[in-house]
């Protein structure tokens, strides 16, 4: 399974684009993705995946995750498949 | 102290998806009492109710908004829609700043609940989706609608059980009457039906499994319903002023408490409701010609309901005629109040008092014109809309013909 490409679908559909408008550049933010968005993002992440990512709303940048743009998105949950498995 | 014009009507329920086809269809005297269809309806002893038909609600929102609207919150949206249209208004600036949405509800985003227990419960799952909070609040529905139409004035949700939209109308009424605001949007919206909410009211053994008959002396209980209705109540004047077409005036309301008992009805509770509507309304019992009863069907209900109207009304109940359109709809709880303040819009504007339809044996405990069966075209002046709840919480509201 293409991690990357799985959860460019996710973002994707989340910000209503098309997957080829999302870059491993973009930030949520570019996407324009608000915080209900990003919570409904990591949900259907979590589901795809089924994994558990560490993440509370409350203060974003206080975990492990990194949600700074798409590629550290995918590298944190590339991470977390690899525990899991 | 204002006048309060109703300027805007909307409703989906299982009558229509609109006012229009909801008044026809009482009018004609339809049953929207059918078959249920949802998951597990075989697992339930009640398969009957007035379900909304032929609704498909990926045609009315989009992917996101049905992310976060239950089907409680979809049904206030479509009626409120439907309503803020008809009133014609705008809200904007000073208007938009003082108007605000009072609504009922008793259950709120049940199907939420529902289906989330069954995900974590029945399959396992441990993970729900982040939205299943702000879904199934009680107050979803009203602040969507809020949003939706800008009102940043007083808004909140009224849950009294089957009384909820009453005692929300009632709140709205008594802010445009004050002053505190010009136009208010209430009304209420119920969404039960589905398994679980069948399942806890089959508890109570309060059910019909084949139809609601409300003061038919082989009544069996009541049925359950869905749907909304939601209004515009605005500042008579100013509504008469900018040429608004105003349905009905409300004049009057009251509130009551049984302080007796959780589920069985009181003949005191519900009479100093009615007496203190009128006495509000500056009406005497002479004056009214309809009222919309609470009429549930059920044994103990309907007895007591009409005991209330003998003793407020004395010689002239013989004269009024009560009805119960909960035996077409079903028994939408927390919004049923408002559907059925439409059925008294209809009488006092129109002059069609809607039946209670599947009416078969008379009752000696429920000695009054009950218009049974068929709807009667007659003028009404005056009409009440009656709301009795469980837990013994009261609301009664007056509506005129203008």
């Amino acid at each position: 399974m293409d991690i990357g490409a799985k959860v460019i679908d996710i973002i994707a559909e989340q910000a209503i684009l098309d997957p080829g408008d999302v870059t491993l550049e973009s930030t949520l933010d570019s996407l324009g993705i608000d915080s209900m968005g990003l919570v409904e993002s990591i949900f259907a992440i979590e589901e795809a995946f089924d994994i558990h990512i560490p993440f509370n709303a409350n203060d974003p940048s206080d975990s492990d995750f990194n949600i700074s743009s798409v590629s550290s998105i995918i590298s944190g949950i590339e991470k977390l498949v690899a525990e899991k498995s | 102290m204002n006048r309060v014009a109703i300027t805007g009507s909307g409703t989906i329920n299982s009558l229509g998806h609109s006012v229009k086809e909801t008044l026809a269809n009482m009018a004609e005297g339809l049953c929207g009492i059918r078959p249920l269809y949802f998951k597990d309806v075989d697992r339930l002893d009640i398969k009957i109710g007035g379900q909304v038909k032929d609704f498909d609600p990926t045609t009315v929102f989009n992917r996101q908004q049905l992310a976060l609207y239950d089907r409680v919150t979809q049904f206030t949206l479509i009626a409120a829609k439907e309503a803020i249209k008809q009133s014609g208004i705008i809200f904007s600036g000073d208007l938009a700043a003082k108007s605000g949405v009072v609504l009922g509800t008793a259950g709120g985003g049940v199907s939420t609940w529902d289906d989330n227990y069954r995900a974590v419960y029945e399959e396992g799952k441990n993970r729900v989706h982040p939205f299943v909070v702000p879904k199934l609040m009680n107050n979803a529905a009203a602040s969507h609608v809020s949003m939706e139409y800008n009102l940043k004035g007083p808004s909140f949700t009224v849950s009294t059980a089957c009384a909820s939209s009453n005692h929300a109308m009632a709140q709205a009424f008594q802010m445009v009457r004050s002053g505190l605001s010009d136009v208010m949007v209430t009304g209420g919206s119920e969404s039960m039906l589905c398994f679980g909410g069948v399942k806890a009211w089959e508890g109570l053994r309060v059910m019909s499994k084949d139809a609601c008959r409300p003061f038919s002396a082989n009544r069996n209980g009541m049925v359950q319903g869905e749907g909304a209705a939601i209004f515009v109540f605005e500042n008579f004047d100013k509504a008469k002023k900018r040429g608004a077409e105003i349905l009905a005036e409300v004049v009057g309301y009251a509130m009551s408490s049984d302080a007796s008992d959780i589920v069985m009805p009181s003949k005191q509770g519900a009479a100093r409701a009615i007496t203190g509507a009128l006495h509000d309304a500056r009406l005497s019992p002479e004056d009214v010609q309809y009222i919309n009863a609470h009429g549930t069907g059920t044994a103990a209900n309907d007895k007591t309901e009409c005991a209330a109207v003998a003793d407020v009304f004395g010689r002239h109940a013989d004269n009024l005629m009560l009805s119960s359109t909960k035996s077409m709809h079903g028994h939408l709880i927390g919004g049923t109040g408002a559907v059925e303040l439409l059925a008294c819009i209809m009488a006092v504007k129109d002059g069609i008092v809607a039946p209670t339809i599947g009416y078969e044996e008379a009752d000696p405990e429920c000695a009054l014109d009950v218009v049974p069966n068929q709807a009667r075209e007659t003028k009404v002046d005056v009409a009440l809309s009656n709301a009795f709840a469980f837990g013994g919480l009261n609301a009664v509201l007056a509506v005129r013909s203008v």
